[in-house]
């Protein structure tokens, strides 16, 4: 099959990410990768719960002392928001509109760089108010590394989106990059689910403490 | 394709080999590199077994000794059995199930790279400052108060190459259920490649929490945080439990595919079909899925208590419950059959009576208020090597004697192989059944040396003398595989005469684009149907036609020396546990680099299209006629 063959709205077929032998394998390698990372979240959010709130002495601040509800609610606002914008830039990508999918792949990525800053103002927040530190204590250790796995997803997903949408910029959509494009989605929505996690067991179980 | 090879250089082969996408070839690296890395552990075994062989010796240093066995079993199941068995089933399984190449051809390249450059970053601790010395399970309460950075190469190493075979585990998922020829149902699978996909389907599922776990022991370590540091919060025992979530599925990942390289094996020399088809595809299914639910039975004496310790016990029990149907399957496979003794089959028989005796064992174990006695001592050793040996070396010397002559195009001499299996069984019995004895009159497992005259001094020559025995059996296959190679006689597509599966349909070794064309697969061992209607080989399922094949690429093993570089970034960056206090200011730089040489090598194979190229049908013709099959 030709990988570079033209087409049209009309001739476009109804799964583009899994109508070449190499899409399907992709799809299916990629559904099995996120499987893993369920996994690996897992781990993450079991070695957190285990570790929660275990600081070395009195004077440290818990997760009930230090977490506030609206900072949290906008973030995940805003990741929700970029997962609905990616749902509609697929949408497009079936009906083989390339330049709305770029508009709305392009608005995912600006919400998710939001996202970002608002994670870093957080951290940073953390660190200079309640010296809530990598290294103060096993909470500490525990909280970033859950949490910042989960900001190096969001990293990662705003690199893979930004470089496809440079590389493929004047190209057109065709049955060689459709595949990509739906499995950074699908990476994306995965982000999106674990930060539905992360906000009920780490902000809102720790808001009740 | 070796006589083309050697009218090459030497260079153009080594580039051939660093580049290669084909399965075929990266077998080939997986059968050398794991070969390699086997004669690694049993010298670090042959010479803890020396240390035993008499009481009270001098022969290794107490802290070296515990580097020996540390190595010997990181050695052993990271770099020597899982790569080997990556090796047969790169080798044989995309022919078992007819297809042209893996799913990911260079994912399946990159995912050799990572596991060979970890395993060499996890030996070069040898001559950088000292091994890793926690044991291979590497606990956290004793590998946070290792001085030096051997548990650093530990941490990083396993990083590396623990990457590469989750990438391998998702291929070959991905090849078992998109990549099947027309007619090869799943319930037409051979063994060997059902048991390869719920193996595959473990590491996908077993290896993000080993992931984990080494993650907070590098943080721990290297980056100041306190993930097992009791005084600040931590819990050790969050290690046990993420290295035995991860470590129980693992012995399965080992064991199911030498399960299915026997079951192969039974049925073609005991030219029967496999007993209970059903059955045993079920059983592994089962074995795999309790494999996750058992992890605690690791931990009977941490003190979790009696509920947790109960509920471990039985589900570990109930293990034995469709192990049992494929011993009985393997038994009744034989039963009736006109069994030929070639080597592969004595290493099946052999295999039965000794993995049912570590699986005995295993049940003795599984039982909690026991176990509080057995754990730890060398009855526990017993088992496990009982286990592995009995089950996972026996099945990987198995599968080297069946496949030699379908990844070489040779076979192996059978006199030759039947000294290796004589001297290698006797050699293993000897060396570990007496070990049952050892444990339970009371010698602790990993013991430096024992005192005289209490009553362990002959049992343990006599166990050392049997590990001499393996060692022996071991430069017999090698010779043997040096005298094959060098007499190189050449065989055809089903040496053994009596293959029934669809890697005996095809030349040995085969074609680069492995089937000219797809074979139409009418049932459970396809080729051996085509026998019975009196063909000599498969009934094609499509017209000759072009095939697209994957191009060559650099850049797996670009990605995989980047990461190498930048481990040794990492751990040199934050050195405030070096006791010679020396600062290195290169770590960082290195850091950078190496991650640098890394991501840029993504980028570049993510920013160039790569279509790969088209064999012509034209020149599948001339192949015809240059005397291929057919």
């Amino acid at each position: 099959m030709d990988m570079n063959k033209k087409y049209t709205a009309r001739t476009w077929p109804e799964s583009p990410e899994k109508t070449t032998l190499e899409g399907k394998n992709k799809f299916l390698g990629f559904w099995l990768f996120l499987g893993g990372e369920t996994v690996l979240f897992a781990t993450l959010f079991a070695t957190y719960l285990a570790l929660k709130d275990k600081v070395p002495s009195n004077d440290h601040y818990l997760a009930a002392d230090m977490f506030e509800l609206p900072l949290v609610f906008i973030m995940t606002m805003l990741l929700l928001t970029s997962s609905l914008t990616s749902v509609y830039a697929m949408y497009h990508m079936k009906n083989h509109n390339y330049q709305k999918m770029q508009t709305w792949l392009l608005i995912t990525v600006l919400l998710g760089l939001a996202f970002l800053c608002f994670e870093i103002y957080e951290f940073n927040h953390y660190v200079h108010e309640f010296h809530h530190t990598f290294t103060s204590s096993a909470f500490g250790s525990a909280f970033y590394t859950l949490v910042g796995f989960h900001g190096a997803h969001v990293v990662i997903g705003l690199g893979w989106f930004t470089l496809l949408l440079v590389r493929n910029a004047k190209r057109g959509l065709n049955l060689y990059n459709a595949p990509k494009f739906f499995v950074a989605s699908l990476y994306w929505h995965f982000i999106d689910v674990v930060w539905v996690f992360i906000f009920t067991v780490v902000y809102l179980m720790g808001m009740v403490g | 394709m070796s006589t083309v090879a050697e009218k090459r250089g030497f260079l153009a082969v080594l580039w051939d080999y660093l580049t290669t996408v084909d399965h075929k070839k990266i077998a080939i690296l997986y059968l050398v590199s794991g070969g390699f890395f086997f004669l690694v552990g049993g010298i670090e075994a042959m010479l803890i077994r020396i240390q035993l062989a008499v009481p009270d010796n001098d022969f290794v240093s107490a802290g070296f000794y515990n580097e020996l066995l540390t190595m010997h079993g990181t050695t052993m199941i990271f770099l020597a059995a899982m790569p080997l068995l990556f090796a047969f089933m790169n080798a044989v399984v995309p022919l078992q199930i007819g297809a042209r190449d893996v799913a990911f051809p260079f994912l399946n390249s990159l995912g050799f790279w990572l596991f060979f450059f970890g395993g060499i970053f996890l030996n070069l601790s040898w001559f950088l400052g000292g091994a890793p010395d926690a044991g291979w399970t590497s606990y956290a309460s004793l590998s946070i108060a290792s001085d030096g950075h051997g548990i650093d190469f530990y941490v990083l190493g396993l990083q590396i190459s623990g990457a590469g075979t989750l990438i391998a585990g998702i291929n070959f998922l991905v090849t078992i259920i998109n990549m099947r020829a027309p007619g090869m149902t799943y319930m037409r699978m051979p063994l060997f490649t059902w048991s390869t996909f719920v193996a595959s389907a473990l590491i996908l599922f077993a290896f993000p929490p080993l992931t984990v776990g080494l993650f907070l022991m590098l943080f721990d370590r290297m980056f100041g945080a306190n993930f097992f540091d009791v005084t600040m919060g931590g819990n050790t025992i969050i290690w046990e439990h993420l290295f035995w979530i991860f470590g129980h599925p693992e012995v399965y990942i080992l064991i199911l595919p030498a399960f299915g390289i026997f079951s192969d094996i039974i049925s073609t020399f005991s030219k029967k079909r496999l007993f209970g088809y059903a059955a045993m595809v079920f059983a592994t299914v089962l074995i795999g899925f309790l494999g996750f639910m058992v992890w605690a039975h690791h931990m009977f004496t941490t003190g979790l208590g009696p509920t947790a310790n109960a509920i471990f016990a039985v589900a570990t029990m109930a293990i034995a419950v469709p192990t049992g149907v494929k011993i009985f399957n393997w038994l009744l496979t034989m039963w009736g059959g006109s069994i030929r003794f070639t080597t592969p089959m004595l290493y099946a028989v052999a295999f039965i009576p000794s993995f049912v005796a570590g699986g005995v064992t295993g049940v003795m174990l599984a039982s909690a208020p026991a176990d509080y006695q057995y754990h730890d001592s060398y009855f526990v050793v017993a088992h496990f090597h009982y286990v592995i040996i009995g089950g996972v070396v026996l099945g990987l010397l198995a599968g080297t004697h069946f496949y030699w002559p379908k990844m070489f195009g040779t076979m192996l001499n059978e006199t030759l192989g039947k000294i290796t299996f004589w001297l290698f069984l006797i050699g293993f019995h000897g060396t570990f059944f007496i070990q049952h004895f050892l444990g339970l009159m009371g010698m602790p497992r990993r013991i430096w040396k024992y005192l005289p005259n209490q009553g362990l001094d002959l049992f343990n020559m006599i166990s050392t003398v049997g590990a001499f025995f393996m060692a022996v059996a071991v430069i017999v296959l090698l010779a043997n595989v040096i005298i094959t190679q060098v007499k190189n006689v050449r065989v055809g597509n089903d040496p053994w005469g009596d293959g029934r599966t669809l890697e005996w349909a095809i030349s040995s070794p085969p074609p680069y684009y492995n089937f000219k064309q797809l074979p139409l697969v009418r049932g459970l061992d396809p080729l051996w149907i085509e026998k019975m209607e009196g063909r000599t080989e498969m009934t094609p399922a499509e017209p000759l036609g072009d095939i697209h094949m994957p191009n060559s690429s650099f850049i797996p093993f670009v990605m995989s020396l980047g990461l190498f570089i930048a481990a040794f970034g990492a751990m040199y960056q934050i050195d405030w546990r070096a006791s010679d206090g020396a600062d290195y200011v290169w770590s960082l730089p290195v850091l950078i680099i190496g991650m640098g040489i890394t991501i840029g090598s993504m980028a570049v194979r993510s920013l160039k299209d790569d279509h790969g190229y088209h064999i012509h049908k034209e020149e599948l013709m001339d192949d015809h006629d240059k005397g291929g099959r057919e």
